[in-house]
Protein backbone atom coordinates (compact mmCIF):
# COMPACT_ATOMS: atom_id res chain seq x y z
CA UNK A 1 0.00 0.00 0.00
CA UNK A 2 1.18 3.20 -0.75
CA UNK A 3 1.71 6.02 1.77
CA UNK A 4 -0.79 7.97 3.47
CA UNK A 5 -1.18 11.56 5.01
CA UNK A 6 -3.98 10.00 6.70
CA UNK A 7 -3.45 10.00 10.87
CA UNK A 8 -3.52 6.59 13.06
CA UNK A 9 -7.10 5.88 13.61
CA UNK A 10 -8.36 8.60 11.12
CA UNK A 11 -11.55 7.68 9.23
CA UNK A 12 -10.60 7.24 5.15
CA UNK A 13 -12.05 6.38 1.86
CA UNK A 14 -9.94 4.53 -0.48
CA UNK A 15 -9.55 6.27 -3.63
CA UNK A 16 -12.01 8.98 -4.11
CA UNK A 17 -10.90 10.74 -7.08
CA UNK A 18 -10.41 7.62 -9.08
CA UNK A 19 -14.20 6.14 -7.89
CA UNK A 20 -16.00 9.72 -8.55
CA UNK A 21 -14.22 9.88 -11.96
CA UNK A 22 -15.65 6.46 -12.78
CA UNK A 23 -18.86 7.48 -11.38
CA UNK A 24 -18.95 10.01 -13.73
CA UNK A 25 -17.32 8.72 -16.91
CA UNK A 26 -20.56 6.61 -16.65
CA UNK A 27 -23.11 10.01 -17.98
CA UNK A 28 -19.85 11.91 -19.77
CA UNK A 29 -18.56 10.07 -22.50
CA UNK A 30 -16.17 12.68 -23.56
CA UNK A 31 -14.12 11.85 -20.68
CA UNK A 32 -10.81 10.27 -21.10
CA UNK A 33 -7.90 9.39 -18.19
CA UNK A 34 -4.14 9.52 -19.35
CA UNK A 35 -1.57 9.77 -17.08
CA UNK A 36 2.56 9.51 -17.18
CA UNK A 37 3.21 6.10 -15.52
CA UNK A 38 1.68 7.37 -12.54
CA UNK A 39 -2.16 5.31 -12.86
CA UNK A 40 -1.43 3.32 -10.19
CA UNK A 41 -0.16 6.23 -7.67
CA UNK A 42 -3.05 8.70 -8.52
CA UNK A 43 -5.69 6.38 -8.44
CA UNK A 44 -6.23 6.96 -11.80
CA UNK A 45 -6.06 3.06 -12.30
CA UNK A 46 -9.61 2.65 -10.83
CA UNK A 47 -10.73 4.93 -13.64
CA UNK A 48 -8.32 2.66 -16.30
CA UNK A 49 -9.93 -0.84 -14.76
CA UNK A 50 -13.36 0.26 -15.23
CA UNK A 51 -12.68 1.41 -18.65
CA UNK A 52 -9.89 0.08 -20.30
CA UNK A 53 -10.44 1.87 -23.73
CA UNK A 54 -10.80 5.55 -22.51
CA UNK A 55 -7.26 5.15 -20.59
CA UNK A 56 -4.29 6.61 -22.19
CA UNK A 57 -0.74 5.45 -20.84
CA UNK A 58 1.37 8.33 -22.31
CA UNK A 59 4.69 6.67 -20.32
CA UNK A 60 6.84 8.84 -18.13
CA UNK A 61 6.71 11.75 -20.35
CA UNK A 62 5.04 15.10 -18.80
CA UNK A 63 5.58 17.15 -21.86
CA UNK A 64 4.08 14.72 -24.07
CA UNK A 65 1.09 13.92 -21.34
CA UNK A 66 -0.06 17.67 -21.22
CA UNK A 67 0.32 18.26 -25.42
CA UNK A 68 -1.40 14.87 -25.90
CA UNK A 69 -3.87 16.39 -23.63
CA UNK A 70 -4.61 19.16 -25.57
CA UNK A 71 -4.69 17.59 -28.91
CA UNK A 72 -7.15 15.05 -27.47
CA UNK A 73 -9.34 18.22 -26.06
CA UNK A 74 -8.85 20.03 -29.45
CA UNK A 75 -11.16 17.01 -31.07
CA UNK A 76 -14.02 17.30 -28.11
CA UNK A 77 -12.68 15.14 -25.42
CA UNK A 78 -12.59 15.89 -22.02
CA UNK A 79 -8.89 14.35 -20.90
CA UNK A 80 -8.37 14.14 -17.26
CA UNK A 81 -4.86 13.71 -16.77
CA UNK A 82 -2.80 12.56 -13.76
CA UNK A 83 0.71 12.61 -12.64
CA UNK A 84 2.77 14.01 -9.41
CA UNK A 85 2.68 17.87 -8.71
CA UNK A 86 6.16 18.23 -8.90
CA UNK A 87 6.62 16.66 -12.54
CA UNK A 88 3.42 18.08 -13.90
CA UNK A 89 4.35 21.86 -13.02
CA UNK A 90 7.78 22.35 -13.21
CA UNK A 91 8.97 19.81 -16.02
CA UNK A 92 5.55 20.31 -18.17
CA UNK A 93 4.59 24.06 -17.22
CA UNK A 94 4.93 25.31 -20.81
CA UNK A 95 3.08 22.84 -22.23
CA UNK A 96 0.18 23.42 -19.75
CA UNK A 97 0.80 27.34 -20.78
CA UNK A 98 1.08 26.92 -24.26
CA UNK A 99 -0.47 23.99 -25.59
CA UNK A 100 -3.85 23.80 -22.88
CA UNK A 101 -4.09 27.35 -21.35
CA UNK A 102 -3.65 29.84 -24.09
CA UNK A 103 -6.38 27.59 -26.32
CA UNK A 104 -8.59 27.35 -22.96
CA UNK A 105 -8.97 23.90 -23.64
CA UNK A 106 -11.14 21.55 -21.39
CA UNK A 107 -8.33 19.93 -19.86
CA UNK A 108 -8.62 18.66 -16.37
CA UNK A 109 -5.00 18.22 -14.39
CA UNK A 110 -5.12 16.21 -11.15
CA UNK A 111 -1.30 16.30 -9.15
CA UNK A 112 -0.96 13.77 -6.53
CA UNK A 113 1.63 14.58 -3.99
CA UNK A 114 0.90 18.53 -3.10
CA UNK A 115 2.77 20.34 -0.85
CA UNK A 116 4.38 18.76 1.76
CA UNK A 117 2.66 15.03 1.49
CA UNK A 118 5.80 12.91 0.76
CA UNK A 119 9.05 12.48 2.53
CA UNK A 120 11.02 12.24 -0.67
CA UNK A 121 12.61 15.11 -0.65
CA UNK A 122 12.27 18.25 -2.93
CA UNK A 123 12.29 16.03 -6.18
CA UNK A 124 8.88 15.33 -4.86
CA UNK A 125 7.73 17.42 -2.30
CA UNK A 126 5.43 20.82 -4.88
CA UNK A 127 5.94 23.46 -2.43
CA UNK A 128 5.32 25.69 -5.17
CA UNK A 129 3.04 24.60 -7.43
CA UNK A 130 0.07 26.81 -6.42
CA UNK A 131 2.04 29.63 -7.02
CA UNK A 132 3.35 28.27 -10.62
CA UNK A 133 0.08 27.00 -11.39
CA UNK A 134 -2.39 30.96 -10.01
CA UNK A 135 -0.07 32.49 -12.37
CA UNK A 136 -0.82 31.16 -15.19
CA UNK A 137 -3.66 33.16 -17.36
CA UNK A 138 -7.25 31.04 -17.56
CA UNK A 139 -5.68 28.18 -15.31
CA UNK A 140 -8.37 27.39 -12.31
CA UNK A 141 -6.58 25.95 -9.45
CA UNK A 142 -8.21 23.96 -6.59
CA UNK A 143 -7.09 22.60 -3.29
CA UNK A 144 -9.55 20.31 -1.99
CA UNK A 145 -9.29 19.05 1.61
CA UNK A 146 -10.17 15.56 2.18
CA UNK A 147 -11.98 12.46 0.60
CA UNK A 148 -15.59 14.34 0.33
CA UNK A 149 -14.04 17.29 -1.23
CA UNK A 150 -12.70 15.31 -4.03
CA UNK A 151 -15.55 13.37 -4.83
CA UNK A 152 -17.69 16.74 -5.42
CA UNK A 153 -15.13 18.53 -6.76
CA UNK A 154 -14.89 15.76 -10.00
CA UNK A 155 -18.18 16.36 -11.13
CA UNK A 156 -17.42 20.06 -10.59
CA UNK A 157 -14.70 20.38 -12.48
CA UNK A 158 -16.47 18.66 -15.62
CA UNK A 159 -19.17 21.30 -15.67
CA UNK A 160 -16.73 23.89 -15.30
CA UNK A 161 -15.13 24.68 -19.13
CA UNK A 162 -11.95 25.23 -19.41
CA UNK A 163 -8.85 23.68 -17.64
CA UNK A 164 -8.16 23.39 -14.39
CA UNK A 165 -5.52 22.24 -12.15
CA UNK A 166 -6.16 20.14 -8.99
CA UNK A 167 -4.21 19.14 -6.26
CA UNK A 168 -4.93 15.27 -5.66
CA UNK A 169 -4.64 13.30 -2.43
CA UNK A 170 -4.29 9.67 -3.32
CA UNK A 171 -5.25 6.28 -1.37
CA UNK A 172 -6.56 6.20 2.00
CA UNK A 173 -7.47 9.87 1.91
CA UNK A 174 -8.92 11.46 5.15
CA UNK A 175 -12.90 11.77 5.50
CA UNK A 176 -13.18 15.17 7.96
CA UNK A 177 -16.09 17.38 6.25
CA UNK A 178 -18.59 14.92 6.75
CA UNK A 179 -18.88 15.80 9.86
CA UNK A 180 -19.92 19.48 8.96
CA UNK A 181 -22.56 20.99 6.95
CA UNK A 182 -20.16 21.16 3.85
CA UNK A 183 -20.77 21.21 0.37
CA UNK A 184 -18.27 21.50 -2.61
CA UNK A 185 -18.91 24.15 -4.60
CA UNK A 186 -16.80 25.45 -7.43
CA UNK A 187 -15.60 29.32 -6.95
CA UNK A 188 -16.69 29.53 -3.22
CA UNK A 189 -15.40 29.29 0.17
CA UNK A 190 -16.83 27.66 3.01
CA UNK A 191 -17.35 29.03 6.53
CA UNK A 192 -16.72 25.54 8.17
CA UNK A 193 -16.61 26.69 11.10
CA UNK A 194 -17.37 30.12 13.07
CA UNK A 195 -15.30 31.16 16.05
CA UNK A 196 -14.76 34.65 18.16
CA UNK A 197 -11.15 34.30 18.32
CA UNK A 198 -9.16 33.42 15.56
CA UNK A 199 -10.20 32.72 11.87
CA UNK A 200 -8.19 30.21 10.13
CA UNK A 201 -8.33 31.18 6.62
CA UNK A 202 -6.94 27.43 4.93
CA UNK A 203 -7.11 25.07 1.76
CA UNK A 204 -6.42 21.58 1.32
CA UNK A 205 -5.25 19.26 3.68
CA UNK A 206 -4.76 22.18 6.01
CA UNK A 207 -8.26 22.86 6.43
CA UNK A 208 -8.15 19.01 8.34
CA UNK A 209 -5.51 20.69 10.86
CA UNK A 210 -7.59 23.88 11.39
CA UNK A 211 -10.36 22.47 12.49
CA UNK A 212 -8.01 19.66 15.02
CA UNK A 213 -6.83 22.96 16.46
CA UNK A 214 -10.33 24.35 16.60
CA UNK A 215 -11.03 21.35 18.83
CA UNK A 216 -7.99 21.65 20.57
CA UNK A 217 -8.36 25.10 21.59
CA UNK A 218 -11.74 24.79 22.53
CA UNK A 219 -10.16 23.07 25.63
CA UNK A 220 -8.25 26.40 25.90
CA UNK A 221 -11.08 28.70 25.66
CA UNK A 222 -9.88 29.96 22.40
CA UNK A 223 -12.47 29.58 19.60
CA UNK A 224 -11.29 29.29 15.95
CA UNK A 225 -13.64 29.42 13.09
CA UNK A 226 -12.27 27.92 9.70
CA UNK A 227 -13.09 29.22 6.27
CA UNK A 228 -12.51 26.55 3.78
CA UNK A 229 -11.05 27.86 0.32
CA UNK A 230 -11.04 24.80 -2.01
CA UNK A 231 -10.85 27.38 -5.21
CA UNK A 232 -7.57 29.32 -4.97
CA UNK A 233 -8.11 30.57 -8.24
CA UNK A 234 -10.94 32.62 -9.05
CA UNK A 235 -10.59 33.71 -5.02
CA UNK A 236 -13.86 34.02 -3.25
CA UNK A 237 -12.85 37.26 -2.65
CA UNK A 238 -16.40 38.71 -0.92
CA UNK A 239 -16.89 35.64 1.57
CA UNK A 240 -12.97 36.12 2.72
CA UNK A 241 -13.56 39.91 3.17
CA UNK A 242 -17.07 39.60 5.10
CA UNK A 243 -15.31 36.54 7.24
CA UNK A 244 -12.06 38.57 8.13
CA UNK A 245 -13.77 42.20 7.77
CA UNK A 246 -15.64 41.09 11.45
CA UNK A 247 -13.40 43.07 13.61
CA UNK A 248 -10.94 41.28 16.65
CA UNK A 249 -10.64 38.54 15.13
CA UNK A 250 -6.92 37.18 14.45
CA UNK A 251 -6.78 36.15 11.15
CA UNK A 252 -4.62 33.06 10.39
CA UNK A 253 -3.82 31.82 6.81
CA UNK A 254 -2.97 28.23 6.71
CA UNK A 255 -1.69 26.56 3.48
CA UNK A 256 0.32 23.28 2.05
CA UNK A 257 2.72 25.74 0.40
CA UNK A 258 5.32 27.62 0.51
CA UNK A 259 4.91 31.03 1.83
CA UNK A 260 5.48 32.94 -1.78
CA UNK A 261 2.57 32.73 -4.05
CA UNK A 262 -0.06 30.67 -2.41
CA UNK A 263 -3.10 30.83 -0.82
CA UNK A 264 -1.62 33.45 1.94
CA UNK A 265 -0.20 35.91 -0.66
CA UNK A 266 -3.67 35.84 -2.52
CA UNK A 267 -6.06 36.39 0.65
CA UNK A 268 -3.41 39.66 1.49
CA UNK A 269 -3.62 41.25 -1.62
CA UNK A 270 -7.67 40.92 -1.44
CA UNK A 271 -8.05 42.19 2.20
CA UNK A 272 -5.57 45.03 1.48
CA UNK A 273 -6.82 45.85 -1.50
CA UNK A 274 -10.40 46.57 -0.01
CA UNK A 275 -8.77 48.22 2.83
CA UNK A 276 -9.45 45.29 5.21
CA UNK A 277 -6.63 45.14 7.85
CA UNK A 278 -6.90 42.77 11.02
CA UNK A 279 -4.38 41.37 12.61
CA UNK A 280 -2.89 38.76 9.87
CA UNK A 281 -0.49 35.73 10.22
CA UNK A 282 0.52 32.66 7.26
CA UNK A 283 1.37 29.25 8.47
CA UNK A 284 3.16 27.84 5.36
CA UNK A 285 5.94 26.36 4.30
CA UNK A 286 9.27 28.41 4.37
CA UNK A 287 11.41 29.09 1.02
CA UNK A 288 13.56 26.63 0.91
CA UNK A 289 14.27 23.11 -0.26
CA UNK A 290 12.58 20.87 2.57
CA UNK A 291 14.01 17.94 4.13
CA UNK A 292 13.47 14.63 3.44
CA UNK A 293 12.36 12.22 6.26
CA UNK A 294 8.60 10.73 7.86
CA UNK A 295 5.90 13.00 7.19
CA UNK A 296 4.43 13.63 10.82
CA UNK A 297 8.31 14.53 11.59
CA UNK A 298 8.52 17.01 8.42
CA UNK A 299 4.79 18.65 9.53
CA UNK A 300 6.13 19.38 12.82
CA UNK A 301 9.28 20.85 11.59
CA UNK A 302 7.77 23.14 9.28
CA UNK A 303 4.98 24.13 11.20
CA UNK A 304 1.91 22.70 9.62
CA UNK A 305 1.10 19.66 12.18
CA UNK A 306 -1.67 20.55 14.23
CA UNK A 307 0.41 20.82 17.74
CA UNK A 308 2.84 23.12 16.08
CA UNK A 309 0.10 25.12 14.68
CA UNK A 310 -2.11 25.34 17.80
CA UNK A 311 1.39 26.19 19.40
CA UNK A 312 1.85 29.22 17.32
CA UNK A 313 -1.60 30.29 17.11
CA UNK A 314 -1.53 30.30 21.24
CA UNK A 315 1.82 32.32 21.24
CA UNK A 316 -0.13 34.55 18.81
CA UNK A 317 -3.14 35.67 20.93
CA UNK A 318 -0.62 36.31 23.70
CA UNK B 1 5.28 10.80 -67.02
CA UNK B 2 1.57 10.00 -67.95
CA UNK B 3 -0.69 13.27 -68.14
CA UNK B 4 -2.51 13.47 -65.32
CA UNK B 5 0.55 13.34 -63.04
CA UNK B 6 1.58 15.70 -65.01
CA UNK B 7 -1.58 17.98 -64.79
CA UNK B 8 -1.12 17.50 -60.90
CA UNK B 9 2.23 18.51 -60.57
CA UNK B 10 2.02 21.87 -63.34
CA UNK B 11 -1.55 22.63 -61.18
CA UNK B 12 0.77 22.23 -57.70
CA UNK B 13 3.88 23.93 -59.35
CA UNK B 14 1.51 26.83 -59.68
CA UNK B 15 -0.13 27.18 -56.19
CA UNK B 16 3.53 26.66 -54.60
CA UNK B 17 4.64 29.84 -57.23
CA UNK B 18 1.77 31.59 -55.40
CA UNK B 19 2.80 30.63 -51.94
CA UNK B 20 6.25 31.96 -52.63
CA UNK B 21 4.40 34.97 -53.85
CA UNK B 22 2.24 35.72 -51.03
CA UNK B 23 5.32 35.18 -48.40
CA UNK B 24 7.57 37.87 -50.24
CA UNK B 25 4.46 40.16 -50.47
CA UNK B 26 4.04 40.00 -46.80
CA UNK B 27 7.48 40.17 -46.03
CA UNK B 28 7.27 43.16 -47.66
CA UNK B 29 4.65 44.79 -45.34
CA UNK B 30 6.81 44.23 -42.31
CA UNK B 31 10.40 44.76 -44.10
CA UNK B 32 11.48 41.50 -42.97
CA UNK B 33 10.38 37.79 -41.71
CA UNK B 34 11.26 34.22 -41.88
CA UNK B 35 11.30 34.18 -45.95
CA UNK B 36 13.88 32.36 -46.55
CA UNK B 37 12.18 29.48 -44.59
CA UNK B 38 8.63 30.38 -46.18
CA UNK B 39 11.06 29.65 -49.96
CA UNK B 40 11.98 26.19 -48.86
CA UNK B 41 8.80 25.05 -47.80
CA UNK B 42 6.19 26.85 -50.14
CA UNK B 43 6.10 23.03 -52.45
CA UNK B 44 5.20 21.01 -49.42
CA UNK B 45 2.90 23.34 -48.66
CA UNK B 46 1.47 23.32 -51.96
CA UNK B 47 1.39 19.82 -51.88
CA UNK B 48 -0.31 20.14 -48.50
CA UNK B 49 -3.17 22.29 -49.45
CA UNK B 50 -3.39 21.36 -53.29
CA UNK B 51 -2.91 17.95 -53.52
CA UNK B 52 -3.51 16.03 -50.28
CA UNK B 53 -5.32 17.49 -47.94
CA UNK B 54 -9.00 17.28 -47.11
CA UNK B 55 -10.45 21.01 -46.14
CA UNK B 56 -13.16 23.52 -46.57
CA UNK B 57 -11.96 27.28 -47.55
CA UNK B 58 -15.19 28.32 -46.31
CA UNK B 59 -15.43 25.93 -42.98
CA UNK B 60 -12.08 25.78 -41.64
CA UNK B 61 -13.40 24.01 -38.47
CA UNK B 62 -14.99 21.42 -40.62
CA UNK B 63 -15.21 18.42 -38.61
CA UNK B 64 -13.81 16.05 -41.35
CA UNK B 65 -11.11 18.02 -42.53
CA UNK B 66 -7.31 16.91 -42.43
CA UNK B 67 -5.72 18.78 -39.55
CA UNK B 68 -2.58 20.94 -40.55
CA UNK B 69 -0.53 21.81 -37.37
CA UNK B 70 2.36 24.38 -37.72
CA UNK B 71 4.70 23.15 -34.98
CA UNK B 72 7.66 25.70 -35.60
CA UNK B 73 5.07 28.86 -35.48
CA UNK B 74 7.52 31.15 -36.63
CA UNK B 75 7.14 29.66 -40.11
CA UNK B 76 3.76 31.12 -39.54
CA UNK B 77 4.09 33.57 -42.82
CA UNK B 78 4.35 30.19 -45.18
CA UNK B 79 1.78 29.26 -43.99
CA UNK B 80 -0.73 32.21 -44.07
CA UNK B 81 0.69 31.99 -47.42
CA UNK B 82 -0.61 28.98 -48.16
CA UNK B 83 -3.93 29.46 -46.41
CA UNK B 84 -4.45 32.86 -48.14
CA UNK B 85 -3.79 30.82 -51.73
CA UNK B 86 -6.35 28.22 -50.31
CA UNK B 87 -8.81 30.48 -49.62
CA UNK B 88 -9.23 30.11 -46.13
CA UNK B 89 -8.45 33.73 -45.13
CA UNK B 90 -9.08 36.15 -47.54
CA UNK B 91 -6.42 37.80 -50.28
CA UNK B 92 -6.94 41.22 -49.04
CA UNK B 93 -5.94 40.52 -45.16
CA UNK B 94 -1.85 39.92 -46.83
CA UNK B 95 -1.20 43.53 -46.39
CA UNK B 96 -1.98 43.57 -42.48
CA UNK B 97 0.57 40.96 -41.63
CA UNK B 98 2.33 41.94 -38.63
CA UNK B 99 0.47 44.91 -37.65
CA UNK B 100 -1.63 45.30 -34.94
CA UNK B 101 -5.19 43.88 -34.53
CA UNK B 102 -4.40 41.59 -37.60
CA UNK B 103 -5.50 37.86 -37.74
CA UNK B 104 -2.09 37.49 -39.31
CA UNK B 105 0.77 37.86 -36.32
CA UNK B 106 4.27 37.06 -37.11
CA UNK B 107 4.00 33.86 -34.97
CA UNK B 108 1.68 31.05 -35.61
CA UNK B 109 -1.54 31.25 -32.95
CA UNK B 110 -4.92 29.15 -33.29
CA UNK B 111 -6.53 31.69 -31.47
CA UNK B 112 -5.79 34.58 -34.21
CA UNK B 113 -5.88 32.65 -37.44
CA UNK B 114 -8.73 30.60 -39.49
CA UNK B 115 -6.94 27.41 -40.41
CA UNK B 116 -4.16 27.41 -37.68
CA UNK B 117 -5.02 24.35 -35.70
CA UNK B 118 -2.26 25.54 -32.93
CA UNK B 119 -0.29 27.97 -31.59
CA UNK B 120 3.53 27.51 -32.26
CA UNK B 121 6.50 29.44 -31.06
CA UNK B 122 7.35 27.44 -28.30
CA UNK B 123 9.24 25.07 -30.10
CA UNK B 124 8.60 20.96 -30.01
CA UNK B 125 5.37 21.15 -29.19
CA UNK B 126 3.59 19.94 -32.56
CA UNK B 127 4.22 16.32 -32.54
CA UNK B 128 2.63 16.26 -28.48
CA UNK B 129 0.10 18.04 -29.41
CA UNK B 130 -0.77 15.60 -32.76
CA UNK B 131 -0.11 12.65 -30.67
CA UNK B 132 -3.62 13.61 -29.40
CA UNK B 133 -5.23 14.43 -31.76
CA UNK B 134 -4.32 11.38 -33.75
CA UNK B 135 -5.84 9.63 -30.42
CA UNK B 136 -8.87 11.97 -30.57
CA UNK B 137 -9.87 11.17 -34.22
CA UNK B 138 -9.75 7.45 -33.48
CA UNK B 139 -11.76 7.63 -31.04
CA UNK B 140 -14.31 9.63 -32.81
CA UNK B 141 -13.67 7.09 -36.01
CA UNK B 142 -12.31 9.45 -37.86
CA UNK B 143 -10.46 8.75 -40.99
CA UNK B 144 -8.73 12.58 -40.63
CA UNK B 145 -5.60 12.90 -41.08
CA UNK B 146 -2.99 14.93 -38.98
CA UNK B 147 -0.36 16.76 -40.49
CA UNK B 148 2.29 18.04 -38.29
CA UNK B 149 5.42 20.73 -39.86
CA UNK B 150 7.64 20.92 -37.57
CA UNK B 151 12.08 21.98 -38.40
CA UNK B 152 14.98 20.26 -37.87
CA UNK B 153 16.27 22.99 -35.32
CA UNK B 154 13.35 21.45 -33.39
CA UNK B 155 14.68 18.36 -33.11
CA UNK B 156 16.75 19.50 -30.44
CA UNK B 157 14.06 19.37 -28.13
CA UNK B 158 13.03 16.51 -26.39
CA UNK B 159 9.04 16.54 -26.14
CA UNK B 160 9.76 15.71 -30.57
CA UNK B 161 11.00 12.59 -29.37
CA UNK B 162 8.72 11.77 -26.45
CA UNK B 163 5.80 12.58 -29.18
CA UNK B 164 8.30 10.10 -31.68
CA UNK B 165 7.86 7.59 -29.21
CA UNK B 166 4.48 7.91 -28.85
CA UNK B 167 3.22 7.89 -32.10
CA UNK B 168 4.46 4.49 -33.04
CA UNK B 169 3.34 2.77 -29.77
CA UNK B 170 0.00 3.73 -30.31
CA UNK B 171 0.52 2.72 -33.75
CA UNK B 172 -0.68 6.63 -35.28
CA UNK B 173 -1.23 5.53 -38.62
CA UNK B 174 -3.28 8.76 -39.13
CA UNK B 175 -0.25 10.90 -38.44
CA UNK B 176 1.69 12.60 -41.10
CA UNK B 177 4.55 14.19 -40.08
CA UNK B 178 7.14 16.31 -41.87
CA UNK B 179 10.66 17.53 -40.76
CA UNK B 180 11.97 20.19 -42.89
CA UNK B 181 15.53 19.70 -43.18
CA UNK B 182 17.07 23.06 -44.21
CA UNK B 183 20.12 22.92 -42.13
CA UNK B 184 19.79 26.44 -40.30
CA UNK B 185 18.38 27.15 -37.08
CA UNK B 186 19.05 30.08 -34.86
CA UNK B 187 22.55 30.16 -33.49
CA UNK B 188 23.92 28.55 -37.37
CA UNK B 189 23.78 25.14 -38.90
CA UNK B 190 21.31 22.84 -37.47
CA UNK B 191 24.03 20.14 -37.72
CA UNK B 192 26.47 22.09 -35.65
CA UNK B 193 24.15 23.05 -33.06
CA UNK B 194 23.33 20.02 -32.26
CA UNK B 195 23.88 17.10 -34.92
CA UNK B 196 21.02 14.91 -35.38
CA UNK B 197 21.86 12.64 -38.62
CA UNK B 198 21.41 10.12 -39.73
CA UNK B 199 17.91 10.95 -39.35
CA UNK B 200 16.20 8.18 -41.80
CA UNK B 201 17.68 5.22 -39.65
CA UNK B 202 16.49 7.29 -36.24
CA UNK B 203 12.86 8.15 -37.63
CA UNK B 204 12.90 4.22 -39.07
CA UNK B 205 14.10 2.74 -35.56
CA UNK B 206 11.76 4.93 -33.80
CA UNK B 207 8.75 3.04 -35.89
CA UNK B 208 8.19 5.30 -38.36
CA UNK B 209 7.45 4.45 -42.51
CA UNK B 210 10.04 6.87 -43.21
CA UNK B 211 10.70 8.96 -46.54
CA UNK B 212 13.54 10.83 -47.32
CA UNK B 213 13.41 13.37 -50.26
CA UNK B 214 14.47 16.41 -51.71
CA UNK B 215 11.50 19.11 -50.73
CA UNK B 216 12.08 21.42 -53.50
CA UNK B 217 11.07 18.37 -56.22
CA UNK B 218 7.70 18.66 -56.53
CA UNK B 219 7.35 15.23 -58.19
CA UNK B 220 8.91 13.57 -55.40
CA UNK B 221 7.49 15.68 -52.69
CA UNK B 222 3.69 14.57 -54.21
CA UNK B 223 4.86 11.11 -54.32
CA UNK B 224 5.95 11.24 -51.11
CA UNK B 225 2.63 12.33 -49.31
CA UNK B 226 0.79 9.72 -51.88
CA UNK B 227 3.04 7.30 -50.08
CA UNK B 228 2.63 8.24 -46.90
CA UNK B 229 -1.35 8.36 -47.08
CA UNK B 230 -1.34 4.69 -48.96
CA UNK B 231 0.90 3.11 -46.72
CA UNK B 232 -0.90 0.13 -45.51
CA UNK B 233 0.89 -0.64 -42.15
CA UNK B 234 -0.17 0.57 -38.70
CA UNK B 235 2.60 2.92 -38.38
CA UNK B 236 2.63 7.05 -38.12
CA UNK B 237 4.10 8.09 -40.99
CA UNK B 238 7.30 10.58 -41.84
CA UNK B 239 8.41 12.74 -44.67
CA UNK B 240 12.02 14.16 -44.58
CA UNK B 241 11.93 16.87 -46.31
CA UNK B 242 15.72 18.65 -47.49
CA UNK B 243 15.23 21.70 -48.64
CA UNK B 244 16.88 24.73 -49.70
CA UNK B 245 16.53 27.94 -47.89
CA UNK B 246 15.32 31.36 -50.31
CA UNK B 247 14.45 28.38 -52.85
CA UNK B 248 12.83 29.88 -55.75
CA UNK B 249 14.80 33.44 -55.71
CA UNK B 250 18.28 33.08 -56.83
CA UNK B 251 20.17 35.73 -55.13
CA UNK B 252 18.25 34.70 -51.92
CA UNK B 253 19.17 31.01 -52.19
CA UNK B 254 22.81 32.49 -52.55
CA UNK B 255 22.53 34.47 -49.51
CA UNK B 256 25.07 33.92 -46.62
CA UNK B 257 22.44 31.05 -44.76
CA UNK B 258 21.23 32.88 -41.67
CA UNK B 259 18.32 31.56 -39.71
CA UNK B 260 16.93 35.48 -40.46
CA UNK B 261 18.05 36.69 -43.53
CA UNK B 262 18.35 40.42 -43.95
CA UNK B 263 16.09 41.17 -47.17
CA UNK B 264 16.64 45.26 -48.40
CA UNK B 265 13.66 47.23 -48.78
CA UNK B 266 15.05 47.93 -52.92
CA UNK B 267 14.90 44.16 -52.84
CA UNK B 268 11.41 42.69 -52.26
CA UNK B 269 10.71 43.39 -55.79
CA UNK B 270 13.71 42.31 -57.56
CA UNK B 271 12.68 39.08 -55.35
CA UNK B 272 9.53 38.82 -56.59
CA UNK B 273 10.96 39.63 -60.43
CA UNK B 274 13.40 36.69 -59.76
CA UNK B 275 10.92 34.21 -58.43
CA UNK B 276 8.57 35.30 -61.84
CA UNK B 277 11.39 34.74 -64.00
CA UNK B 278 11.76 31.07 -62.76
CA UNK B 279 8.20 30.65 -62.46
CA UNK B 280 7.98 27.96 -65.37
CA UNK B 281 11.19 26.17 -65.27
Amino acid sequence: MIASIAGEGQRTQAAPFGHALVKLAAERPEIVGMTADLAKYTDLHIFAQAYPDRFYQMGMAEQLLMGAAAGFAHEGAMPFVTTYAVFATRRAYDFMHQTIAEDDLNVKIACALPGLTTGYGPSHQAAEDLALMRAMPGMMVIDPCDALDIEQMVPAVAEHKGPVYMRLLRGQVPLVLDEYDYKFELGKAKLVRDGRDVLVISSGIMTMRALEVAKALAADSVDVGVLHVPTIKPLDVSTILREAGRSGRLVVVAENHTTIGGLGEAVATALLSAGVTPQFRQIALPDAFLDAGALPTLHDRYGISTETMSARIKGWLG
Amino acid sequence: MDISVSATRAKVAEHAYRIRRNALLMGEVQGQGYIAQALDIADVLATAYFHAMRYRPEDPAWEERDRFLLSNGHYAIALYAALIEAGIVPQEELETYGSDDSRLPMSGMASYTPGMEMSGGSLGQGLTIAVGRALGLKRKGSKSFVYTLFSDGELDEGAVWEGLMSAAHHKLDNMIAIVDVNNQQADGPSSQVMAFEPLTEKMQAFGWFTQRVNGNDLDAVIAAFDAARNHPEPKPRMIIADTLMGCGVPFLEAREKNHFIRVEANEWQLALEALEAGRNK
